[in-house]
């Protein structure tokens, strides 16, 4: 990287366009930001006076709260804006809502949209940082960087480790942040589920297929499991959510059937019942709370690497004291 | 262009005389808190860190005593984080001990502008109330910017603007030297 | 009567199997005759005569567009019936037929009167209507094609929409059969297509964008075919894309059924890839495919099984395409890149030349919707096209005649230029110099 560039560009979009380093990069800077969160004061004042708007145009508690407390932790200003729909339905177009935002200096966006290509949309438009906290089916790159941050806390390295993404894969944006994110850290990907669930071209992407979940059980170090919607039954993706857990359900019979120790994730929130059952998400091998903490510290570490510095002042302040 | 003999590198301390240095502000810090009672040394990364672990391990050996030690990673708190370009890299930080009342030495290997030593104020503060804080400094250069003064200096050396103060710890570098050398064109 | 003279340029007229560097002479508004002779004294050139010197140049019988949106009436915003109509020129096009998806839709007499008389008005590239099939292109109940024949249509169309009942498909055939005029079909299955927005593959899954398979096209293009096949009407199936949509037409014509096909010019140069970065100008239907379907394209063109090359001319306001990708509306502009795209891509890497590139855009357009034009015959309409095969120049959507900027060649270098369009005998476009 040339000195001076900022190491993730301007905005974090998506994980599939980043090289193996700046991830490495990420996931190395999040470790000392989750130690700030077991202090008693839990607050830095690195971006301090930084004013951030998380734009949600869909409803999120947990991924909104978790950026929240990543901006306020970081001792920015946050300002939270629940948008209406796309542009066609009632409200301003993204366009305008972007031009508006940088006429008020906001210095970084957190987006999520219900439209892929939106966070790009926004990035190409304004000035400020953005982030996306997901859009569409496209990507959620935070999440899919907590996810590795986990596995890595517990496997203390990533290359080689079996990982097999369960569930919806074709809606999910979580499981192709996930898939990107794996790969460039050179883990071993599988996915689990409905062919009609699964995208029809995943086997170019050098993605193992287990159409059972015993087989993915047999082969796996960890599971990460989806969230099962139910339009997708509306929809006419899988007849049942009855038929879903009792063929894709992780169960406690299932894992203990392989014998082996295998790591559990969620993104959440959970169908408690449907896509997992509650002895395994509370159960030894569950890191699904890990995760929301590794969440804001990822978070941070995120928000702290793209607030960097502008290098034109860099080379101001350079000038000046020689 | 003939050398200067300030473009020349010169060996301010070597190995002998560093551990020499580190032993008496290791005595002058106990003397300074009248004791090991409540004392805590707080190292700044990275270098202080190192050193602050030495003065510890020579103090728990001459007094027998338990002091304990943290190590304090100031990035997050610099002033100048807008215009120091990419961010740089965080490291860990770590105070195993309740900071309430006790007596903090921060020790840091060289004291230069005093900004760094104004920021572990800062994040100190954000631990807890000390009853005390003291600064030790392996090095001190001179050239303050703001009204920051050490209680314990290992050495203090004159520098010019053209010059910088090296520290090697065996740790981190492979030996222990202070060496001060001349800025070679950009930085 | 005025006489109009294009001399000394490369005449081909595939209709008559003509390619010679020669002189064309339009006496009023009909083809008088092709033979040098001119401006060396041996033919009187009296008052009323003009003279283009045309060196250099290829001077072909006009080009036809079977497929295109004019937007008038109900989106005038975006395009009217004569600014349509001047692109249409700009782009080298004699005669445009105009797609009935407005607003209100185009489906009874008086509609189709208006569109006629409007071009009428515009006198720039003629433009014939095509009546919908259905009243309000509802699918539901036939239109009256009788009328909208008599008002001046020359085809039936839902397209912007397929036909989704095979029975009503079934029964336009038919009924069109009557009248001897083509019931052109928009090929898509609707439930496999619903809500998609690009092609479906590995980049669709990339850009997590809802996906058309190619089998949406294809099993509407097989579907037309046996219904042309059991009522021996005419099929004519708009803007192929896909490889497999070619091999199920080549079975058509081997089994003899009246199906006619075409293709655009964006289906034969771009793919998938340039949906990459979310550009919406690079969102139509049916969408950007591989390049194995490119190929397929080319091959099919080249082969014939392919008739036709139209343009599905598609201007949108700036403000609807400049949103979220799934949002945008479907469609490229067309009119004024389509001669250079085609030589760009076909003629230049020789797939074709450009006698049949011409046979493609004009000659072919005119024998299937059964139009005049197509050839410099004696006594033809005199509708020509006058065009630099050679000439490169960089797409500046600014400078488009069309409303519409919505365009993914914007910045390219394209090989191919129109000099002059000349419509019932009189220079409707001159390109400026």
């Amino acid at each position: 990287m040339t000195p001076g560039a900022a190491p993730l560009g301007k905005d974090l979009l998506a994980l599939e366009p980043l090289a193996t380093e700046q991830i490495q990069l990420i996931l190395d800077t999040a470790e000392p930001f989750k130690e700030i969160s077991e202090r008693a004061i839990k607050k830095v004042p690195t971006l301090r006076g930084a004013t951030i708007v998380n734009l949600f145009f869909e409803a999120s508690t947990r991924t909104r709260v978790s950026f929240e407390f990543a901006e306020k932790r970081l001792s920015a200003d946050t300002v939270n804006v629940a948008a209406s729909g796309s542009s066609v339905t009632k409200g301003e177009t993204l366009v305008d809502t972007a031009r508006n935002l940088e006429a008020m200096r906001i210095d970084m966006v957190v987006i999520r949209h219900g439209a892929s290509g939106a966070a790009q949309f926004l990035a190409e438009r304004i000035e400020s940082n953005v982030i996306n906290a997901g859009d569409g089916t496209h990507e959620h790159p935070t999440q899919g960087l907590l996810d590795l941050l986990t596995l890595r806390d517990h496997f203390k390295h990533l290359d080689g480790v079996k990982v097999c993404i369960v569930g919806d894969v074709l809606h999910s944006r979580v499981a192709r942040s996930n898939i990107w994110g794996l790969k460039k850290m050179g883990a071993a990907v599988a996915v689990c589920g409905p062919r009609s669930l699964l995208p029809n071209a995943i086997d170019e992407f050098g993605v193992t297929v287990f159409d059972r979940l015993d087989e993915a059980v047999e082969w796996a170090d960890a599971l990460n499991i989806l969230r099962l919607q139910l339009e997708r039954m509306q929809l006419g993706y899988i007849p049942s959510l009855r038929e879903y857990n009792r063929v894709f359900g992780v169960t406690r019979e299932r894992l203990e059937r392989s014998k082996r120790d295998i790591l559990i994730l969620h993104p959440g929130p959970m169908n408690r019942g449907v896509e997992i059952d509650s002895d395994v998400a509370d159960g030894p091998f569950s890191v699904i709370l890990d995760q929301v903490t590794n969440g804001v510290a990822v978070r941070m570490a995120v928000l702290y690497l793209l607030s960097g510095g502008k290098p034109e002042l860099a080379e101001k302040a350079k000038a000046g004291a020689a | 262009m003939a050398a200067s003999p300030a473009s020349q590198s010169r060996t301010v301390l070597d190995a002998r005389a560093l551990v020499r240095t580190l032993r008496r502000m290791a005595d002058e810090i106990v003397e300074l808190n009248n004791g090991t009672e409540g004392l805590v040394i707080v190292g700044i990364q990275r270098r202080g860190v190192q050193l602050a672990a030495r003065i510890v391990a020579m103090i728990n050996e001459r007094e027998k005593a338990g002091v304990p030690q943290g190590a304090l990673d100031i990035t997050l708190y610099r002033d100048d984080l807008q215009t120091v370009g990419p961010r740089p890299v965080v490291g860990p930080t770590s105070i195993p001990v309740d900071i309430d009342g006790k007596h903090v030495v921060i020790v840091d290997d060289v004291l230069y502008t005093g900004r760094t030593v104004r920021a572990a104020l800062d994040e100190l503060a954000d631990f807890g109330r000390p009853r005390r804080i003291a600064l030790a400094v392996l090095i001190d250069r001179g050239g303050r910017e703001l009204p920051i003064a050490p209680d314990v200096v290992g050495k203090a050396v004159e520098v010019s603007a053209e010059q910088r103060v090296d520290v090697f710890v065996e740790e981190l570098d492979g030996k222990d030297a202070v060496i001060l050398a001349s800025k070679s064109g950009d930085e | 009567m005025s006489t109009l003279i294009l001399r000394g340029g490369r005449v081909v007229d595939p209709s008559q199997n003509l390619d010679a560097v020669t002189d064309l002479a339009i006496v009023g508004n009909r083809v008088d005759s092709i033979g040098r002779g001119f401006g060396d004294g041996r033919r009187e050139t009296g008052d009323g005569t003009t003279v283009i010197d045309c060196s250099g140049l290829v001077v072909a019988p006009g080009f036809i567009d079977v497929h295109s949106h004019l937007r008038e009436p109900g989106r005038e915003d975006v395009e009217t019936i004569a600014t349509g109509a001047a692109a249409a020129a700009a782009g080298g096009f004699t005669a445009v037929c105009a797609m009935p998806n407005t607003d209100p839709v185009t489906d009874n007499q008086a509609a189709v009167g208006f569109v006629a008389r409007q071009a009428q008005r515009a006198a720039m590239a003629r433009v014939y209507p095509i009546g919908a099939i259905s009243v309000g292109q509802k699918g539901e109940v036939l239109a009256e094609f009788g009328e909208m024949i008599a008002a001046g249509a020359v085809a039936v169309s839902d397209d912007g929409k397929p036909v989704a009942s095979a029975h009503l498909m079934r029964t336009a055939l038919e009924y069109a059969r009557t009248f001897g005029i083509p019931v052109a079909d928009h090929c898509e299955e609707p439930t496999l297509a619903r809500g998609g927005v690009m092609n479906e593959g590995p980049t669709s899954m990339r850009l997590g964008l809802k996906g058309i398979p190619s089998e949406a096209e294809e099993i509407m293009a097989i579907r037309d075919m046996l219904l042309a096949r059991r009522t021996g009407g005419h099929i004519h199936l708009c803007h192929m894309s896909t490889r497999g949509s070619v091999q199920l037409i080549r079975w058509g014509k081997d089994q003899e059924i009246r199906v006619t096909a075409e293709v655009c010019p964006h289906h034969l140069s771009l793919t998938e890839a340039e949906v990459d970065g979310y550009d919406t100008n690079a969102k139509m239907n049916p969408p950007l495919r591989t390049a194995d379907d490119v190929e397929a394209m080319r091959e099919a063109v080249r082969d014939g099984t392919i008739d036709v090359i139209a343009t599905d001319h598609a201007p949108h306001h700036y403000d609807e395409k400049e949103r979220e990708f799934a949002d945008a509306p479907n469609g490229i502009v067309g009119f004024e890149t389509a001669l250079a795209v085609n030589i760009t891509w076909l003629v230049k890497p020789k797939v074709i030349d450009l006698a049949t590139l011409i046979e493609r855009m004009s000659c072919a357009p005119a024998r299937v919707f059964n139009l005049a034009g197509g050839t410099l015959r004696k006594g033809a309409a005199a509708d020509v096209t006058v065009f630099d095969p050679q000439a490169t120049w960089v797409v500046d959507a600014a400078k488009f005649r069309t409303k519409g900027r919505n365009t993914p060649y914007q910045g390219m270098t394209l090989t191919g230029r129109v000099h002059y369009t000349v419509v019932d005998g009189r220079v409707v476009h001159q390109l400026a110099r």
